[in-house]
């Protein structure tokens, strides 16, 4: 970062200003604090990201009309199978917990820092290694993965592509994912301040929480399923490939016992982010704090029993099937009642529409549309006409890039002022706001209606009939992409020449971090706050000292 | 939380943390070899009688010898946290070297084992093993990889107890901070479970 994004508070140096043992650089990639290692994760990570949205638009390209148009199928298939890795397991697994996580958790539970500080460090250099490794595979003789994310066998043990590089980037970015969600278990464990019980944790604790025990129960299963594909790769042992006896069903189970309750790592904690902004900016408590909490712990609780709903098409029992499809339907409850709690927030609140609201709002919208479409899905019967067909992409779109890409934004328009003490321009938030949305939902509604016809998903041609919805997809992705970089430059421009903020409480929230100095200082906290209230207190709040910023 | 400290620095003690952290990181590898027990369990359904064929080619003795050696390891493990506890340095530095000594006795007869198996044709990809059934091949191909894997396992726990000796000699281990060596000794007990249930469903149910 920058020497000119330091602001003097006081005397306490902040956590920009102190540079530890080395300097330049070094201050930070040798950094154990857990707000450097939540900006070090942020920087790469949104390379990373940018990478992925790269290789999103050139597949957009390709398909704005039937037949070759700027690439050849096998390229096609290799950057689909690299946007789908880099922004799983590089940008919307991470995004919220890794960065966000990393530098607000400790400050919310007024602790100094994470359980293990070292091991923080160590994941990020898992993360940045994994990146590269998957990224760099392009470079190799024999190109990067055509498989797909999900590595299916018995393609995935058959293709002349590198898949080892891409499973072992994979595996590598599971251990940093563990590692995270060991130490924020034995975070919230260990190290709440006095009085903070756990019905006084801010809501995004319960779903950092509930996230990071799934990262540790849910990701070794993939961790020793990718490895197998490598070993069954590199040796030749039987284990999944029908050839040598094994069953590629078996396969679908082991990779999805992971990957669905992924989905949820990706989700929950962009629903606690949410549960954040909604009471600040609707000055009143949250509604249903309880219900919220404990939907969180639902979530990741009957989201790890419904994998084989990606399934219902192999073959299973029908028995089976039904047991799916039931949790399937019942894991929509707790979201459900997270969305109405939402809006029961905002019933009657006086709703300061700012730029965090915005993209909160944004998240509602689309989560719903993305949450409903999946019960859509759940449905055995319509899983039949769906299945594989671009329907599934353009739900699993508004509810990773809708929900959690929204809530990653949401929660970078609400907490980078307090990071670095600089405001963005409002106005340029706002209108990469309407950018994104529309670009969004043009990209990605036509989707769901070519899907519902018959287009599959994956493919690098298809029928004359289908291109209306493509092209219009691919101008989606332009007015998408549009948004994206207004909202960046802003983001970034305000790091450099923006006005400074020095007040604490930005937004007006009532949670731990507002009540510390802007950057926060090295240690959080002088002395560790005793919790005496409730974290959405709003009833003695003042209104906001910040004007608007024009 | 009687842990938090003032000083500047971020030196902050809590065992009841590490040991926490241990544990749940233990659940990681149980379930990343669950993972491995899943694939055995639902192809031991499939294919019970090439199974049962296949294990027949293993030698029990060896892996008897195997289970003894590991059981007394995790023995020696557990009395060199109880010395250090009573403050015997030199004791518990003796007990994590008989340990050590004990995982690379297992590891040569792995070698050995391994070896052996290797000579009379059976290895992945051989054209021994693939002239066999596709449920001796899957048998075969568990076999490697699972008691490879937990073989890795037992280098890396003797490669954690060789420092938790270094640390001992140097004094950072001592009778009042010895969680480093407790953790050590956890991961150690749990390569030790991993083959208990390895040991039967490989060697014993022939």
């Amino acid at each position: 970062m920058t020497s000119d994004a330091m602001v003097v508070n006081g005397k306490e140096p902040s956590y920009l200003e102190y540079r530890g043992k080395g300097k330049g650089l070094k201050s930070w990639i040798f950094s154990t604090d857990h707000k450097r290692i939540g900006i070090l994760y942020l920087c790469s990570l949104l390379l990373f990201y940018s990478v992925g949205v790269i290789f999103g638009f050139l597949m957009r390209l390709e398909l704005i009309a039937p037949g070759r148009t700027i690439m050849d199928p096998q390229t096609y298939n290799q950057i689909f199978t690299l946007h789908g890795v880099i922004m799983i397991f590089l940008f919307v697994i991470p995004g919220i917990p890794a960065v966000f996580g990393n530098f607000f958790l400790p400050i919310l539970i007024g602790a100094k820092d994470v359980a293990f500080p070292r091991i923080n460090l160590f994941s990020w250099y898992l993360f940045v290694t994994g990146g590269l490794l998957a990224i760099l595979s392009i470079t190799l003789p024999g190109g990067s993965a055509d498989t797909g994310w999900t590595f299916y066998v018995p393609y995935s043990v058959r293709t002349g592509t590198n898949v080892i590089f891409t499973v072992f980037a994979a595996f590598i970015l599971g251990f940093s994912s563990i590692l995270t969600g060991l130490n924020f278990v034995t975070t919230v464990h260990r190290m709440r301040a006095p009085g903070m019980s756990w019905f006084k944790m801010p809501l995004s604790i319960w779903s950092f929480y509930a996230t990071a025990w799934v990262q540790v129960l849910a990701t070794p299963i993939i961790g020793i399923t990718l490895l197998l594909i490598a070993i069954e790769r590199w040796f030749g042992v039987g284990l999944f490939d029908p050839a040598l006896g094994g069953d590629p069903v078996l396969y679908q189970h082991l990779f999805w016992i992971y990957s669905h309750p992924a989905v949820y790592i990706m989700i929950l904690p962009a629903m606690g982010i949410i549960s954040e902004i909604i009471p600040v900016f609707a000055r009143r408590s949250i509604f249903g704090y309880k219900f919220i909490a404990f939907s969180s712990i639902g979530i990741a609780l009957f989201g790890s029993l419904v994998w084989a709903h990606h399934m219902f098409t192999v073959g299973m029992s029908d028995t089976g099937m039904f047991v799916f499809s039931i949790l399937t339907f019942l894991v929509a409850i707790p979201s459900a009642i997270k969305v109405f709690n939402w809006t029961a927030t905002l019933y009657k609140g006086s709703i300061d529409l700012k730029p965090p609201l915005y993209f909160a709002l944004g998240f509602i919208f689309l989560f719903s549309i993305g949450g409903l479409t999946g019960l859509f899905q759940g449905t055995l019967a319509i899983n039949i006409q769906v299945h594989d067909t671009s329907f599934i992409v353009a739900h699993f779109h508004y509810v990773m890039f809708g929900g959690t890409g929204f809530g990653i934004f949401a929660a970078m328009h609400y907490w980078l002022p307090k990071m670095f003490g600089r405001m963005y321009n409002h106005k340029a938030a706002k209108t990469a706001f309407w950018f994104l949305f529309i670009g969004f939902n043009t990209l990605y509604f036509p989707m769901f209606i070519m899907g519902w016809l018959g287009m599959p998903r994956r493919y690098y041609d298809y029928l004359p009939e289908f291109h209306i919805y493509h092209l219009i997809s691919t101008i989606g992705s332009w007015i998408l992409i549009t948004g994206l970089i207004i909202m960046f430059t802003n983001l970034i421009r305000s790091l450099r020449k923006r006005e400074v903020v020095t007040e604490n409480n930005i937004w007006g929230g009532e949670t731990l971090e507002w009540q510390i100095p802007t950057p926060p200082p090295l240690e959080n906290f002088e002395h560790i706050p005793t919790i005496t209230e409730k974290p959405y207190e709003y009833k003695q709040n003042e209104e906001p000292e910040l004007e608007e910023i024009k | 939380m009687n842990t938090q400290e003032h000083a500047v620095s971020h030196v902050h003690r809590d065992d009841i943390a590490s040991r926490m952290g241990m544990w749940l990181f233990l659940f990681t590898e149980l379930l990343l070899f669950g993972g491995m027990f899943f694939l055995y369990s639902v192809y031991r359904f499939m294919n019970a009688e090439e199974f049962h064929v296949a294990a027949k080619e293993l030698n029990t003795l060896i892996g008897c010898f195997n289970t003894a050696i590991l059981l007394t390891s995790s023995l020696t493990m557990a009395l060199s946290i109880t010395a250090i506890q009573k403050d015997n340095k030199r004791l518990s530095i003796l007990f994590q070297v008989i340990t050590i000594s004990l995982a690379l006795g297992f590891m040569v007869n792995k070698y050995f084992e391994w070896t052996t198996k290797f000579d009379h044709g059976i290895y992945p990809g051989s054209d021994t093993l693939l002239a066999k059934e596709p449920g001796e091949i899957l048998f075969f191909g568990l076999y490697y990889v699972m008691t490879g894997l937990h073989g890795l396992h037992v280098v890396i726990g003797a490669v954690l107890i060789g420092v938790m000796t270094r640390f001992t000699i140097k004094g950072v281990i001592t009778k009042d901070s010895f969680v480093k060596l407790e953790a050590a000794g956890l991961y150690w007990h749990l390569v030790d479970i991993i083959w208990i249930f390895l040991f039967p469903l490989f060697y014993l149910i022939t």
